[in-house]
Order: C-alpha cells, then structure tokens, then sequence
C-alpha cells in the first residue's frame, strides 16, 4: 500500500482551485528577464505561500523570545507558539504524540541524528545497514561513515529498469546482522513510491527497524507513520512549503528513550556538574541549543496549509498534471524519462538524445523555465541507468498545464540550439 | 540575459558535435582526471612532452556542450606551447570565463569564443574543467580535480 492509493479516495471529489492556490504564492508572479517565471523545481525546494511568510515575520516582529525556562510572558508565548508547532508537525504525520517529533535542521540532520545515536549504540563489527539505489547522498553517506567507524556493512537493494524497488532483493539482504533498513518514500530523481508499508513488514519479520527518509513524499501525499509502520520518518521544512533550515524527525517513543542524546549543550539537560549530567527527557534530548524557534513556527503553518488544502485534492491535481506532463514529455523527439515506475508522482527526469541536461537547463531557463540538472545527489542512480545526468522537471500543487507547456515550448528551442 | 548565441556560439557547437583530439593517447607522459560531481562531467587528460613543450595532447570523457568544446578546442590551442605557456594560457582563459570586465585578448585565439560564459556564473565550471585538468597533468598533480 502507498501513500497515493490510501490518500486517493479520501476526498477526491473536493478539487483544487489552480488560481487560488497560485494567489497564495507571492513568487509566482515574479519574471525572469521578459518572461514569466515557471517554477519546476519543486524537488529541489517549494516556493511558500503568504501565511507562512506572515507568520515568520509576525513571529520576529511580535514574539520573538528565547523558549523553555523564560518566566516572562513574551517567552512563554514563543514556547508555546514553538511546542504546538511541535504538535502541529505530530498531527500532520500523524504520530501518537508531540514528544515523537524531534526538530532538526533538515532530513540530512535526522538521518545523521538517527545514525549518530541509534546506529552508534547499536552497530557493531560484522553489522549490516540496508539501504537501496535510488537513495539520496543523504541516505548513503551518513550510514558509510557509521559502518567505517564500526567495521559494519552497508547493503543496497537493487532497482528495476522501470526504477521500481527490488522488493525480493531486500529479502536477500534481509539476515541475522541486519540492524536499520533505511529507505526513501519517493525517489527525488526517479519519482517512484516505494510500497514503505511492505518493506516494513518485511523488515520487522525479522525484528529490524525501518528508518524512511520522507522528504519528497511528505509535501505529495498523506503520511501516516501509524499506518506506514515505520520507527523513524524525516522530513525537511524547505520542500513542505515551509521555511529552510528546519525539518523533524519522527521516532518511535521507546526507540528514542532508548537513544543517547545527539549533540551535547544547553536545553538537552535536567542537570549539569562536573561530576554527573542528566538528559532532558524525549524529545528535548535531541535539541541542544536554541533551536530554529521561528522556522519551527514557520513550518507549522506550513503544515496548516497543506491540510486545509488536504491531500485529497493536491493528490488528484498532481496526479492529473503529471499525467500530462508524462504525455507531452514523451511526444518531445529524442526525449527518454528515466523512472517509469507505475507507482510514481510528481517527478519527470529526462535525457533527450545530444544534448547534455546543463545545456537543456541553460536554454530553457533563458525561456524562464527553472529546472534541475545534474545528479540529483542521487549518483548511484545515474551510474544505474547509464546516463551522466538528467534534466528534471518537478512539481507541486501550484503547477499547471501551461508551466508544462511553457517546458515543452523551451525544449524546442533546444533543439534549435543544437540542431 | 545575454543573447544564447553568446554563448552556444557555432564554433562550441561544431566542437561539440566533433571533438578534436579525442580518445586516449599512446605512450603519455602525464595525466591527470578532472570530475564535476554535480554535474557528472568527467575528463581524462593525457599529454606528451619533449624538452619542455607540450607536443600532444588528448582527452576522453563525457560532460556538457560547453565542457566538452572546451576540452576540445583547450587541446588545439596548448600543442606546440611550453609548459610554462600552458600555465599562462590557464589564467588568461580563466579570466576570460569569470571577469566581466575582462578585454579579450587576443593571444588567446579561438579560446575567445567562451568569453559568453561570463554572463552564466553556473556555467563557469563546465568551460574550466578542463583547464584545471590539464593545468593538474602538467604540474604531475595526480589529486582528481574538482571544480565545485
């Protein structure tokens, strides 16, 4: 089961509105040169709509106050604007409790928080961490510098032509030293879904815990860590249409308990002397320092927007505009999608026949399309398909028919270019 | 935005499309590899030298348009120079791709056609990898180059 199918019929027949939704944008209406700016790179980081940039400034201009152990009012009104953003982040992903969600500065730093506590105390020589092909750098390298560091293993799950994980090849991989699965919901390069509710069970099968690295599929579908099953789930503001610099990390409440803390300093302690300190409990632990108060906030309303949208209609209007952005995509001559995964959403990645992705992606910018070229920090995918790079155009709830327009408009001025 | 012409001009097209001095080299004296991780460009550069001149030079690798003229048209234009030349044709490219200010000059060449690079600071890397690679061979630094 997907995150796609299980959002689908939930309120499908509530339909997005494309001109409100794009009033809530300031960005958009921004020109590039002459032209007006089409935004396809959503996998890279979504624009924000007013109420959070409302938000962020009537935060710094009316409630900015340091949190925790302030006994004035102005910082006990941060605190409390700072932990409900802490709540507001636990509904959206639907945790048990506000205690499970732990803020961080990005997915990057929940992985490397997860492999620096969970996996430190829990790897030793011999280990093995699973993670598969189509994984962002982010969920490659802070599990090569664990296994270094303690003599372990890191295994990968193979991927089909399609871009589709080889769930019968996570079973091979799947033995006595297995200590963390740690997987992608959605492929940033390839679009794929992984079926996350399957490869948990699998993984539990045999008492290994699952870590999901949500940061492209938190802003395309409903997550649901009760449903997925999963013990860790990161997630980044920045592409949840929220501000940069802050994310979360949902564990599982006993795992975290279990967990030493991350980084040491102010805020994570109940007590310090020379000769003993104490924790703070779960999930301040995890957050030595001030943290990002206002980009918690911040994200907050975030989340508050994407669910008086609901997932329902953004689904269904991503899904439709992805439809036929596949269709005129694949009738551009010389144009091949990587990632054809019949479970999939919201990603095109293409090579078109001569022509480097950095010069597509210079051209059509020249036309103010916003692409990504390049690796996608995904170079094993790359390397898997045989191609050195890929333009990738990606969307998101404000996207329309005529940005994919605009894109195939500027592809035939590429092949202008380049004869 | 300057005109695309600027930069895609038909002589990085033609380069492009037709790459000179491309393959491996028998019997090199120096190499070196040059790698843009972001992009995926990757670049072998392989020289011979006699009493202190660069007498042939080859490259292998894939990249982009402007990547791959580079290397193509850098190799025409460092054969028959001296070391010392080579590394001076390095800085003056250099400028040529990153000051705007910069005036062509002349001794450059053919090169001259990347002074539109200077208009995409995104695009500096990919006309100068080349360079770095070659300028690593001939110091004999065997560290693969990064432009990033």
């Amino acid at each position: 089961m997907t995150g796609v199918a299980r959002t689908e019929s939930e309120d499908s027949a509530h339909v997005l509105d494309e001109t409100r939704i794009r009033e809530q944008f300031p960005i958009l209406t921004s020109m590039v040169g002459d032209r007006p700016l089409v935004y396809l790179d959503n996998a890279a980081t979504t624009q924000k709509p007013r109420v959070v940039l409302d938000r962020l400034s009537r935060y710094y201009a009316a409630e900015n106050a340091n949190i925790h152990r302030g006994v004035y009012q102005l910082s006990q009104a941060a605190t409390d604007a700072y932990e409900g953003a802490r709540a507001k982040v636990a509904r959206f992903l639907h945790a048990s409790d506000p205690s499970e969600i732990v803020f961080t500065r990005n997915a990057t730093e929940g992985i490397n928080l997860v492999a620096q506590t969970f996996g430190r105390s829990t790897l030793g020589a011999g280990d093995e961490v699973v993670v598969s092909t189509m994984e962002h750098h982010s969920n490659i390298v802070p599990w090569q510098l664990l296994c270094e560091e303690k003599g372990a293993t890191l295994k990968v799950v193979p991927i089909s032509d399609r871009g589709e994980l080889d769930l019968d090849g996570l079973d091979v991989l799947l033995g006595p030293r297995t200590k963390l699965v740690s997987i992608v919901h959605m492929s940033n390069s390839l679009g794929t879904v992984n079926p996350v509710r399957e490869v948990v069970e699998r993984a539990h099968a045999r008492n290994v815990p699952v870590l999901v690295d949500g940061s492209q599929a938190a802003y395309h579908m409903k997550v649901d860590v009760r449903a997925l099953g999963c013990d860790f789930y990161v997630v980044t503001g920045h592409k949840l249409y929220g501000p940069t610099g802050i994310g979360a990390l949902y564990g599982r409440r006993t795992l975290l308990d279990a967990m030493p803390p991350y980084q040491g300093g102010g805020d994570m302690i109940s007590s310090v002397t020379f000769d003993k300190t104490t924790y703070n409990e779960v999930p301040h632990k995890f957050e030595a320092g001030t943290p990002h108060i206002a980009g918690a906030i911040g994200l907050g309303a975030a989340v508050d927007f994407m669910t008086s949208i609901g997932f329902g209609p953004i689904v269904a209007h991503e899904r439709r505009l992805l439809e036929y952005a596949t269709n005129a995509l694949t009738a551009v001559p010389g144009l091949r999608l990587i990632g054809t995964a019949p479970q999939k959403a919201s990603i095109l990645s293409f090579v078109l026949d001569g022509v480097h992705a950095h010069d597509i992606g210079t051209i059509v910018d020249t036309e103010g399309v916003a692409i990504r070229t390049g690796q996608h920090c995904t170079q094993p995918v790359m390397d898997r398909f045989g191609v050195p790079a890929t333009a990738r155009a990606s969307l998101a709830m404000y996207n329309n028919a005529d940005d994919i327009d605009r894109l195939v408009g500027a592809l035939t001025k590429v092949r202008e270019v380049f004869g | 935005m300057s005109d695309l012409r600027d930069l895609y001009q038909e002589v990085i097209l033609d380069h492009n499309r037709s790459p000179r001095n491309f393959g491996p080299l028998e019997g090199a004296d120096l190499k070196a590899d040059g790698h843009n991780p972001l992009c995926g460009d990757k670049i072998s550069i392989a020289v011979k030298v006699e009493d202190g001149v660069l007498t042939d030079v080859r490259f292998e690798g894939s990249g982009c348009a402007i990547s791959k003229a580079s290397a193509s048209l850098m190799t025409e234009g460092v054969k028959g120079k001296s070391l010392d030349e080579v590394r001076a044709m390095f800085e003056r490219f250099r400028q040529l791709v990153t000051d705007q200010d910069a005036l062509v000059d002349p001794s450059l060449g053919k090169l001259a056609v990347f002074a539109g690079v200077r208009d995409y600071p995104a695009r500096v890397k990919c006309a100068i990898l080349a360079w770095h690679t070659l300028r690593a061979a001939v110091d004999d630094n065997h560290d693969i180059v990064s432009t990033e």
